[in-house]
């Protein structure tokens, strides 16, 4: 109305569909996991939406934040990786990936792709790699990593239980170090755990728990049951 | 009450003011539900195109048949559906000039949409709507379900519903269909359907009893005509303090 002055929210290009990515490295295999949960709010849209993504026999790809600017980052990634392919006759490695999407991410610097990514995979030594973004492309090798809606549950958990942060008579895992010191049973073990903890506390995580293993013989994926409520 | 804005060109606009992009929807249809059964997908909508709280337009067509299989079915503004009609038939016309025996099946349309919706969405000129997306495959005669929406937003579920339908309808719809998509039977997807559009219509103020529902199978696609659904009002005598 033309007399009144209050103004109605404009539209927002932006949603959080929520979800939590987690990913271990160690020396020989990479471990890379996602919830299957997609929300808008207090709605659960589906339970199953995968948001973690093979790109290549020996590099994974996961993201969280706002569902469409995250599967157009993926889809924009698998683009870039079959041009490279024909270009050079040889697979994109993950490093390669990694400052790849880093570039994409700050190209968008002033109308963000608001999605939380996490690249994971094995390097061209063949350890156990994690690529750590914000959504405007800064980027940083780690040995473990939490992201979504309920990193600020799972980080803190990984920082102790994989890079021994505040345990006495354990070698710490620094933070810039590449990989951690677990096995890959292990690493499993302390995925699912956090998953587990998380979707008690979180309620943007649930439903199904997606895990990626990368290893030198490829990448195996198993699909595991979270709560549902 | 909430005022209708309508898009005024940017001079018109206070030079005060920040420029505004899309305001809203304006002329507006509410839920749609789908789900997927045993013999394929069925889809519902009422006929009800509201302007604001004006029950202003009672026979629209909300749902959309694309090809033989694809059945597309919309909320939201009802004019950028319009648009978005137009966009599919160019498609569908320029699919067709290429005779080449390929079809443009459910997931290529479902893509389309995404695709469409999504670039607008980044132009910051929104088409302001919510669809879902049916159809069964013709040859592997394998189901299909999708949602997309303003954003881009997209996923695929056994039960899907839009707008008001996404709380009141989907935990009746999750109830009925989770866990038995292949042992559900036409008659048993009808009457959730009906149950939910009925529940619908007793709580959503924009809705209307007046629905069509169309179904695809691997023999193709049925819509049916405009129907009524059956609804009690007996209780509302017994009804007291709200004022009446």
């Amino acid at each position: 109305m033309a007399t009144s002055s209050a103004k109605e929210a404009s539209f927002s290009p932006y949603e959080d569909n929520g979800g939590t990515n987690l990913a271990i490295a160690g020396q020989d295999y990479c471990v890379i996991a996602s919830d299957t949960r997609q929300s808008r709010g207090y709605n659960i849209n589906t339970r199953f939406a995968p948001k973690t993504f093979k790109l290549s026999d020996k590099t994974v790809l996961s993201t969280a934040g706002c569902q469409p600017d995250g599967n157009m980052v993926v889809t924009r990634i698998k683009q870039h990786m079959e041009s490279y392919k024909h270009a050079h006759n040889k697979e994109m490695s993950t490093p390669a990936v990694g400052q790849l999407l880093s570039t994409m991410l700050y190209m968008k610097r002033f109308f963000p792709y608001y999605s939380f990514n996490i690249l994971g995979g094995l390097d061209k030594e063949g350890k156990g790699c994690i690529y750590s973004y914000d959504a405007i492309g800064s980027a940083e090798r780690v040995p473990c990593l939490a992201s979504g809606s309920a990193a600020a549950l799972v980080q803190p958990f990984l920082d102790n239980q994989v890079r021994n942060c505040n345990q006495v008579g354990k070698p710490r895992i620094m933070a810039a170090s590449p990989v951690s010191h677990l096995s890959l049973d292990q690493a499993i073990k302390i995925t699912k755990d956090a998953f587990t903890s998380a979707t008690e506390r979180d309620i943007y995580t649930g439903d199904n728990l997606q895990i990626f293993i990368v290893t030198r013989d490829g990448v195996e994926e198993q699909v595991h049951p979270l709560k549902r409520d | 009450m909430a005022s209708i804005k309508l898009k005024l060109p940017q001079a018109a606009q206070n030079a005060q003011e920040p420029i505004t992009h899309s305001d809203g929807p304006i002329v507006t249809g509410t839920s749609v539900l789908g789900i997927k059964y045993k013999d394929g997908i069925m889809v519902a909508a009422d006929c009800l195109a509201s302007y604001g709280s004006l029950a202003r337009f009672r026979d629209v067509n909300r749902l959309q048949a694309f090809g033989e299989r694809t059945i597309i079915g919309a909320s939201g503004d009802i004019g950028d559906f319009q648009y978005v009609q137009d966009e599919l038939e160019k498609l569908m016309i320029k699919d067709f000039c290429l005779a080449d025996g390929h079809e443009l099946a459910t997931p290529h349309v479902y893509s389309y949409l995404h695709r469409l919706l999504y670039s607008r969405r980044s132009e910051m000129k929104p088409l302001w709507n919510s669809y879902v997306v049916g159809g069964v495959h013709s040859s592997s005669s394998q189901r299909f379900l999708g949602y997309v929406d303003l954003l881009g937003t997209t996923y695929q579920s056994s039960t899907i519903a839009t707008g008001f339908g996404a709380h009141l309808a989907q935990p009746l719809l999750r109830k009925a269909v989770e866990g038995r998509e292949d042992t559900l039977t036409e008659e048993e997807a009808v009457k959730i359907l009906d149950d939910c559009m009925r529940v619908l219509f007793y709580r959503d103020a924009r809705s209307l009893n007046r629905i069509r529902r169309a179904k695809v199978t691997k023999d193709g696609m049925e819509v049916t005509d405009p129907y009524s659904l059956e609804t009690e009002w007996a209780f509302a005598e017994h009804i007291v303090g709200y004022g009446a």
